[in-house]
């Protein structure tokens, strides 16, 4: 199963449809919807956290957080 | 503020010039609740519309939405939902990024559906041409149904009119809903909500429900209703979630017809700085080389400004000495006041440096970046990296750090971080640190070129952190509280930092610490002088005994004056306070005259400094005021004949400063943010019972 987490830097993926109810409701807002495109950015030193660019928003998630939202990978 | 005002709330994502827009709107009438006690929550500033129409703007914290995830953002929330309050705002103005507009217009779609009259100020217009952004904005006004006005806060373009946009919306005061979203997802459900009280819009109903966060207005009886709603949770998340799709949903609707991006012409710099600063190696490197650079300069900007303060306040000593008339009022000016208020002006060039370059590193970016790289580091010992701001900004002063630690969502990190801030270096130690280390180590190089003095101060300032880390990791240990951990950063675009800004941001944050702590520091040098001055009949005689004293028949006049005055002092009400714990301070190397600074400083460090010098000069009863330090260096332990403030009792009391936990604005402070007294009781006593062992393990090794 491919989530953000997955992914590798520069890699992009889609938020799966069936994602939803695993969104954080503040990452929703923060413009991680399902269908959206999602690129890695930057992982940190110490793998953990990750950045990523979703709708326009830079984010750094934990990769907790990042494994819990599936994705299609491009 | 007038009555006819209009109440305009500033309300908006952080980074998008929110607080630059606020400066421009109110300049200098800002005006901030100053700490300790009372929140800095709120900033306000009044601002002149047209010739008859003034505003008071407030200056709400940065938020992505209305469901608040931390302290910070539930502010926003209380305010808007509380109509019933005073405070409630009359207009609300939304500060939107021009190139993060469909995230902007996100919490935008939730304050217009709480039908308040609105305003959308889009910043940053001047980025547009070159990102390649072009927008419609009659057809975005149409299809927001709202005014809608292009600003370049930065620049000073467009502010004119945000002022008119903000009258012409007060005045027509329409607030229809953007979305209703709610209605679309399931209608009978929200007909039934909407139901028990018509006079709240639909959506403060649904933010009562999933917020549990009631007005006044709503009686007891409709709050068991709004509160039968929350029983299913599921549905309630469920629902919150289709609530935000479909808004978004609305708003690419609106974007799509209004707001055209040309991607070729983004430019790539942020990835290039991204890629160094967050880089394994060089990100590490060039973060401590950052705090190298802090401290350093600390040092080296403050020590000339500060020296000049202090003499200054010596001069001037002097000078109301020699010319004030001889009597109570006079020893008061003297030996009170002028040095109280010179130990608080001592501090503002060290913690405007500290404060400069924070507002600096939070203003171009950077400090993301910093959260980003330590938050795993960070999250070992309990905390969290938005921690990392606090730990930092304690090095200023512990208090406006506390308060920084509101934006950390998880309740055990946010703690955590709270306990162990007043382990950090704060700049009331700084002035007890100089003086002890110029007293007790020699002003020589190391390695050939780094001075002695400074290396000790760097070392202080490490320990400093190293007990806060190994604190953190003891309380994650520990503590049982349960908190669900999240975490989420925007990385913010970098931005050359804008000079207005930082100017503010000193400014105000320098003032409220010099009013705030120095009102304490203030009023305990004059009780100290009242303290020093009286006591007992034992004080009252020690002129006469003295004098009478056979064995002091020898001595000269001077001497006899000076046996006079250190009698004195012995016998007034401090002396007796300082004699009564010397006892239990013997061990560690000091004596009571360090002991009455050891108590003043419970309330605030810095005082140390300032008794020690009340003391002396108190003591001396001579007209010629010399330098505290000087003071300090004659000082003779009589048991030993030795210096007082020797090796290895300033290491012994080095080491005291480093740990305990004297400073009352502080302490009142996490009970404000803890609501409990057995948050500070832990710090106050834990920090100081460890102070207190290794002050004692040091001297007792050293000597």
């Amino acid at each position: 199963m491919n989530t953000i987490a997955s992914l590798g830097i520069g890699e992009i993926g889609y938020i799966s449809e069936g994602a939803l109810e695993h969104i954080p409701l503040k990452l929703l807002e923060m413009g991680c919807l399902p269908g959206a495109e999602v690129e890695l950015i930057q992982i940190a030193p110490l793998k953990d956290p990750i950045y990523i660019c979703v709708n326009g928003s830079h984010l750094a998630i934990r990769k907790e957080t990042a494994s819990q939202i599936q994705i299609l990978k491009s | 503020m007038a009555k006819n005002d209009i109440k305009v709330a500033l309300i908006g994502n952080p980074n998008t010039g929110k607080t630059s827009l606020f400066n421009q709107l109110t300049g200098l009438t800002q005006k901030v609740g100053n700490y300790p006690g009372v929140t800095v929550d709120k900033k306000k500033g009044t601002c002149k519309l047209s010739a008859t129409q003034n505003a008071v703007i407030t200056d709400l914290p940065g938020t992505y939405s209305i469901n608040p995830t931390s302290i910070d953002e539930s502010i926003v929330l209380k305010t808007l939902l509380k109509k019933d309050i005073k405070e409630s705002p009359d207009v609300i103005l939304v500060v939107a990024d021009v190139e993060n507009l469909k995230r902007n217009l996100l919490l935008f779609s939730q304050i217009k559906d709480l039908e308040i009259p609105t305003v959308l100020a889009i910043n940053m217009v001047d980025q547009m041409s070159r990102k390649g952004i072009s927008i419609d904005l009659t057809a975005l006004k149409e299809e927001l149904n709202t005014e809608v006005v292009l600003i370049s806060a930065r620049k000073n373009q467009g502010i004119k009119n945000v002022k008119d946009a903000i009258i012409k919306c007060h005045v027509a005061a329409k607030a229809s809903p953007m979305c209703d979203a709610n209605y679309k997802i399931d209608p009978e459900y929200f007909d039934k909500l909407k139901a028990i009280n018509p006079n709240f819009s639909l959506y403060e109903l649904w933010l009562m429900v999933t917020q549990k966060n009631f007005p006044a207005a709503i009686s007891k009886k409709e709050k068991a209703q709004l509160l039968s709603f929350n029983k299913d949770v599921s549905r309630l998340k469920k629902y919150q979630h289709k609530e935000t799709i479909y808004r978004y949903q609305e708003i690419n609707k609106v974007l799509k017809k209004t707001y055209i991006v040309d991607k070729s012409k983004a430019t790539d710099l942020r990835s290039k700085l991204d890629k160094v600063f967050t880089h394994k190696i060089f990100g590490y490197l060039i973060f401590f080389a950052v705090l190298l650079l802090i401290f350093q300069s600390i040092f080296d900007w403050s020590s000339l400004p500060m020296d000049l303060i202090d003499t200054t306040f010596a001069e001037l000593s002097d000078f109301a000495r020699n010319n004030l008339p001889m009597g109570i009022l006079s020893d008061l000016i003297v030996e009170g006041i002028i040095p109280g208020i010179g130990g608080v002006i001592i501090f503002i060039p060290q913690i405007a440096i500290l404060f400069l370059f924070i507002a600096v590193l939070e203003e171009t970016g950077y400090m993301s970046r910093v959260v980003f790289l330590m938050d795993k580091i960070m999250r070992r010992y309990g905390m969290n990296g938005k921690s990392i701001i606090p730990l930092i900004s304690g090095t200023a002063c512990a208090i406006p750090a506390i308060m920084a630690t509101r934006t950390i969502s998880s309740w055990k990190e946010r703690l955590i971080t709270i306990l162990v801030v007043p382990f950090t270096t704060c700049s009331a130690r700084l002035p007890v640190y100089t003086i002890l280390i110029s007293l007790i180590i020699p002003n020589t190089k190391i390695f050939g070129f780094y001075n002695l003095q400074a290396f000790t101060l760097l070392m202080l300032y490490a320990l400093g952190f190293v007990t806060a880390i190994l604190a953190a990791y003891i309380l994650q240990k520990t503590l049982k509280i349960k908190s669900n951990s999240f975490f989420v950063v925007e990385m913010p675009n970098y931005k050359l930092p804008s000079i207005k800004n930082v100017a503010f941001d000193v400014l105000e944050k320098t003032k409220a610490f010099v009013f705030g702590a120095g009102k304490i520091i203030l009023a305990l040098s004059v009780v100290l002088w009242f303290l020093a001055s009286n006591g007992p009949s034992s004080f009252k005689n020690a002129e006469e005994n003295v004098t009478n004293n056979i064995e002091n028949r020898q001595l000269s006049a001077t001497e006899l004056q000076q046996k006079i005055g250190s009698v004195k002092l012995e016998n007034s009400y401090i002396g007796i306070m300082g004699k009564s714990i010397e006892p239990a301070i013997k061990p560690l190397g000091y004596d009571w005259k360090v002991g009455i600074a050891l108590i003043t400083s419970f309330a605030a460090r810095e005082v140390f400094v300032g008794t020690l010098a009340t003391i002396y000069s108190v003591e001396a009863e001579d007209e010629n005021t010399t330098t505290i330090k000087e003071k300090m260096r004659s000082e003779i332990n009589p048991d030993t004949g030795k210096q007082r403030f020797n090796f290895p009792a300033g290491m012994s009391l080095l080491v005291f400063y480093a740990f305990a936990m004297q400073c009352m604005a502080t302490l009142a402070i996490v009970k404000r943010e803890t609501k409990t007294w057995k948050w500070p009781l832990i710090q106050l006593f834990g920090m100081t019972g460890l102070a207190y062992i290794c002050s004692l393990i040091v001297y007792q090794i050293l000597s």
